[in-house]
């Protein structure tokens, strides 16, 4: 059973989104999805200053298993990028919620992320998945 | 029937287990309308002694003429062992190395040979090799185009001194892409290419440079110059080179002068036949690959890491396969699957068996050898070198009447005389590209010079209307 | 398999200075060659210093690390892994073959020319293809060159707007690859629960962006696309072209002709379906055979025959040609190979490399369900190739696809294809080929068996497997971490 924490938002394509102070969000991505990754490798993680577009990929997970692609929520700039993951990207494994962070972003003004899951809804879509 | 063992009794006793009554049962569900008729224009089949008539025949119908030709294909001695040991079994049949504890043979020989081009090059990392020097030079520029964060225009600069084949293979494979390829003159008297033109991109939003080294007429380009430019103006230089020159040579990562803390190229490719790989009518060659280890994820095709087994024990897998197409897919870096695994086996073994002062006296006596080509032929009135340059192995001769002719007159005296440059750089006028290497001797070279001799001695006048 | 230690020194490790097989060195020139000092090499490369014994034992102990066809039983699906007949090698490597110059003239080449010309004549009646180059150098080309001309075909029409390739789910990971590669976007479509192509999904699916569908027959998961019939109507009704990925040719050749089922453009394998070495990774060729109406686009140079003369076609005979994908004519001496081979098994040993090739799949197949395994499709006849599933014996014993395939290998078998293709969990793609005797399945079924019979009683012996290999189980995630790519002096490990 993969852990959800109740105060996050989630999507379809498996990150985690936090709010944070002053319009920004911190995002990661889920237990579910680096135990399906194993352990990871390698993440690639926008520089300071980059425009995010939502829906549009932003940054790289790669296991020995598979590279995937995460996604960006919304429209807005990388503000902080997690530079531990250099060096111990297995970081995202032991503690996908906490150290194991990848984007800090500034969102545009009046673009809330949209198509948010909460804890029970991103469980149950794990549910259906699994069918 | 030719290696298929099966008895009448084994496969009876294969269909009652199956339950089928007979073998076509087993494509019942193959609609039948498609099951097509018999083959009527595949021939019967031959035992094997009557296709070894066969093929000999073929063979003894092209015979072995003396040759002259280089252009991207080079002949060279291949010690005895390369292909005894290439040809094993247990090489020759064995699959793709993904069972790495069923392949550690195949593994450990792509790491040294990963380690071998690393060296030779003068580069960081090296890939498991590409198919040939003209698609690894396609996916150089695609590399470069992933590398060059700095970049958006996918502009890149070719030398027309570089092998023009080279430039189509890149065209068609890279240019559905688009990536836009353009030209980098060369000087008429030197015959490499015109630093001065590039002085016209100073400034400009360029992905990558594309420098032969030797260049595809046999001189040797100004590398440091080139490459200052380009890493001044951020634009990412490939390289493409011969594998046996950089036994003497400069190699691509000492290219140019130190700045901000980086020197040389920063994509190396090339054609590895040279390596211990026979002419074959061109092909199964191998391209190679090295780069600087920060560009090691944007770089094609397999890579071989040694790690350790759980027992703490070294050993050897392919490694960083996520960018690869079997896992990315649409993502991937490129869709190539394969590498030239048996090439590139023996090419790791001749480059064990010379060594670099092996290589660096092969590479010396193909340059003596060429010297005395030139030499020999520009005596003959009606040849003159082309280039003031200094040459690799080969060299470009301007004639007094059009080449074609005179070819077709030396390959009927067995003698392929080189390559008819004419359409290619017509600018050039009656040009022809000549090469020699170590396999040459002093007779062959004058044997050549008689024949030459001999075909241009009749007057142009005489020869009538062309 | 004689068991080695697993330690063969890199060869680096074995040099000394001065070492080298000096009767290779040729002779060295009575005049130093002048080089301009700024271009000479100041330091030489860091090569092997060996002698040619040396070099000779540790290459020939390298090769007895390795499995291959020769030594051991390779059913990998979807790799065609059949004998690697001698004679190929032997009549391709005679001297005269071997040392010829691709740019040698036509009037020199008529021996070879001859014989590639007749490899394409051959290529087309198996395939029912109007044209075919041998030029790209393998599938991954071949696949390019495919997509490649079903692009140039539609904007030769003045069609811009085609620039969707339709891909099922199953699909072997360079379609998708190669489609990205030629400037077109991917659209991936189910296949339903009999593992044939959904064809609802599909004629959602198609419109007038639809430039083609890349599709294998039989599919990547082991069965007969039974409604391809269907399939092509709906695609070449919409304006879009089929592609034929060949990697299953071996399933029914001389038996069914792609050009037959409605194809426009194929790739074949010719180191798969035509047995040419597979040699460690590579080389491969990736012949492509085109319809009437993709003739205009095939990749240059191609053999062409005035009379009783042969020649090389290229830009001027083929104005709209996609192009050159190698810097000569592609992989000859593999094309040589694969020629020999088809001129051994001629028109009736065409017809029973699919005869034999699925009757040897269908009976492991129904050895192994009788042993308590689990297949895919179940219900369906097995092609040359069948998937078995280990998602239950996952689920009970929690061994993977992977543990049974690292265990096969101390039972002296080389695994299956194991996770491919991704839409199966815990799958081994079993593919026997038609030159393996039955004795030889029986084998690998007991093998089979007493693995299953371990999964039970004594995972260990999977989930560590393999023992008896040069090496244990390899430390993936380390190799990715902390990349050793390049051999480095003094190096420790």
């Amino acid at each position: 059973m993969s852990d959800i924490p109740s105060d996050l938002k989630y999507t379809q394509s498996h990150e985690w989104v936090r709010a944070l102070p002053n319009d920004q969000i911190e995002i990661g991505i889920t237990d579910h999805a680096q135990a399906a990754l194993g352990d990871l490798v390698f993440v690639e993680v926008p520089e300071l200053g980059r425009r995010l577009t939502a829906g549009a990929a932003c940054a790289v997970v790669e296991s020995v298993k598979a590279a995937s692609d995460i996604y960006s929520p919304v429209d807005g700039t990388v503000v902080a990028n997690n530079a531990a993951l250099a060096s111990n990207p297995e970081l995202v494994n032991q503690a996908p919620y906490a150290g194991g962070w990848l984007i800090r972003i500034a969102v545009d003004s009046g673009n809330a992320a949209a198509n948010l899951l909460d804890a029970t809804q991103y469980e149950r879509f794990l549910a259906d998945e699994a069918q | 029937m030719p290696f298929i063992p099966h008895t009448p009794d084994d496969v009876a006793e294969m269909l009652a287990v199956i339950g089928a009554q007979r073998i076509e049962d087993l494509f019942d569900e193959i609609p039948s309308a498609l099951k097509s008729a018999v083959l009527s224009r595949v021939p019967q089949a031959l035992s094997e002694m009557e296709v070894g008539r066969l093929m000999s025949e073929r063979a003894a119908q092209d015979g072995r003429p003396l040759n002259f030709i280089g252009a991207g294909a080079y002949e060279h001695h291949i010690p005895a062992p390369v292909w005894a040991i290439a040809t094993r079994g247990e090489f020759y049949s064995a699959y793709t190395p993904y069972q790495a504890e069923a392949s550690q043979g195949t593994l450990q020989l792509i790491y040294e040979y990963q380690s071998m081009m690393c060296a030779l090059t003068a580069m960081e990392v090296s890939n498991a090799s590409l198919y040939d020097g003209a698609s690894a030079l396609a996916e150089a520029c695609l590399t470069a185009v992933r590398a060059n964060r700095a970049s958006t225009s996918r502009r890149i600069l070719v030398a027309r001194s570089a092998n023009p084949t080279y430039l189509k293979v890149a065209q068609a494979i890279a240019g559905n892409q688009n990536i836009r390829f353009e030209s980098v003159d060369f000087d008429r008297q030197r015959g490499d290419a015109l630093a001065a033109s590039l002085r016209a991109y100073d400034g400009e939003d360029v992905t990558a440079l594309v420098i032969q080294q030797p260049n595809f007429f046999g001189v040797l380009e100004e590398v440091d110059e080139l490459t200052d430019w380009a890493r001044t103006n951020k634009v990412l230089l490939i390289a493409v080179v011969n594998p046996t020159s950089l036994a003497v040579l400069k190699p691509p990562g000492l290219w140019g002068s130190l700045c901000d803390g980086k020197q040389g190229a920063d994509i190396v490719c090339g054609e590895g036949q040279p390596l211990g790989v026979p002419l074959s009518s061109g092909g199964p060659y191998f391209g190679f690959m090295t780069t600087r280890m920060q560009y090691v994820r944007q770089m094609p095709g397999r890579i071989v890491g040694r790690t350790l087994d759980m027992q703490g024990r070294p050993g050897f897998t392919l490694t960083l396969q996520a960018r690869e197409q079997h896992i990315r897919r649409a993502k991937a870096n490129s869709n190539i699957c394969t590498n030239q695994g048996l090439t590139v086996t023996a090419a790791t073994i001749y480059m064990t068996l010379l060594g670099a002062e092996g290589l660096a006296r092969v590479a010396e006596a193909s340059l003596a050898r060429c010297e005395e080509l030139v030499t020999a032929l520009t005596a003959i009135p009606g040849v003159r070198a082309t280039f003031s340059g200094h040459r690799f192995h080969e060299a470009v001769l301007t004639l007094d009447r059009p080449v074609a002719a005179v070819l077709a007159a030396l390959a009927a005296r067995g003698i392929l005389g080189g390559l008819d440059l004419e359409e290619r750089f017509p600018e050039l006028g009656h040009a022809l590209l000549v090469c020699a290497t170590e396999t040459k001797t002093t007779a062959d070279i004058a044997q050549y010079a008689q024949a030459l001799g001999e075909l241009l001695a009749v007057p142009l006048v005489a020869r009538g209307a062309a | 398999m004689q068991l080695h230690p697993s330690q063969e020194p890199v060869v680096f490790e074995l040099s000394r200075p001065g070492r080298g097989a000096q009767s290779q060195f040729p002779p060295q020139p009575s005049k130093a060659q002048s080089l301009p000092p700024h271009l000479r090499r100041a330091e030489p490369p860091l090569l092997p210093e060996v002698s040619e014994l040396q070099a000779v034992r540790h290459f020939t102990r390298l090769s007895q690390l390795n499995f291959s066809i020769d030594t051991h039983f390779y059913p990998l699906g979807s790799c065609t892994m059949k004998y690697n007949p001698k004679a190929c090698n032997t009549f391709a490597m005679l001297p005269e073959l071997l040392g010829r110059h691709p740019l040698a003239p036509d009037s020199a080449s008529q021996g070879f020319l001859a014989c590639m010309f007749e490899l394409q004549e051959m290529l087309k009646d198996i395939t029912g293809m109007r044209g075919v180059s041998l030029t790209p150098m393998a599938g991954a080309q071949g696949e390019f060159a495919g997509v490649a001309m079903i692009r140039s075909y539609h904007r030769a029409r003045g069609d811009f707007a085609r620039n969707e390739i339709i891909v099922p789910e199953a699909a072997h990971g360079t379609n998708p690859a190669t489609a990205t590669m030629c400037g077109c976007t991917v659209k991936e479509i189910p296949c339903d629960a009999n593992g044939d192509v959904d064809i609802d999904a599909l004629r959602a699916a198609v419109g007038p962006n639809t430039a083609g569908i890349m599709l294998t027959n039989p599919s990547t998961l082991g069965v007969f696309e039974r409604k391809i019939e269907q399939v092509a109507r709906i695609v070449h009704d919409a304006g879009g072209l089929l592609y034929y990925d060949g990697a299953n040719l071996n399933a029914i050749l001389g038996k069914v002709r792609p050009g037959d089922m409605g194809f426009d453009v194929i790739h074949m394998n010719l180191h798969k379906t035509f047995s040419t070495p597979h040699g460690g990774g590579g080389p491969g060729s990736g012949a492509v055979g085109v319809a009437e109406r993709l003739l205009p686009f095939l990749p240059i140079p191609i053999v062409g025959r005035d009379g009783d003369r042969y020649r090389w076609l290229a830009e001027r005979d083929l104005p709209q040609s996609i192009g050159r994908l190698s810097g000569f004519m592609g992989n000859a001496g593999v094309n040589l190979r694969a020629y020999i081979y088809m001129r051994m098994l001629g028109r009736e040993g065409m017809t029973r490399v699919a005869e034999y090739a699925t009757l040897n799949a269908n009976y492991l197949l129904k050895r192994l369900l009788a042993a308590g395994f689990d297949a895919a499709y179940p219900s369906r006849r097995a092609s040359h190739e069948f998937i078995i599933t280990l998602k239950r014996q996952h689920r009970d014993y929690q061994v993977t696809a992977m543990d049974v395939a690292k265990r096969l290998l101390d039972y002296g078998f080389h695994a299956p294809t194991t996770y491919f293709p991704l839409l199966v969990p815990e799958c081994l793609l079993i593919e026997p080929t038609e030159t393996e005797a039955k004795e030889d399945l029986d084998r690998f079924c007991d093998g089979m068996i007493a693995i299953l019979r371990e999964m039970i009683q004594e995972p260990e012996k999977l989930t560590s497997a393999p023992f008896t290999m040069p090496v244990r189980r390899l430390d993936d995630v380390r190799a990715a971490k902390q990349l050793d790519l390049v051999w480095k002096r003094a190096d420790t490990v």
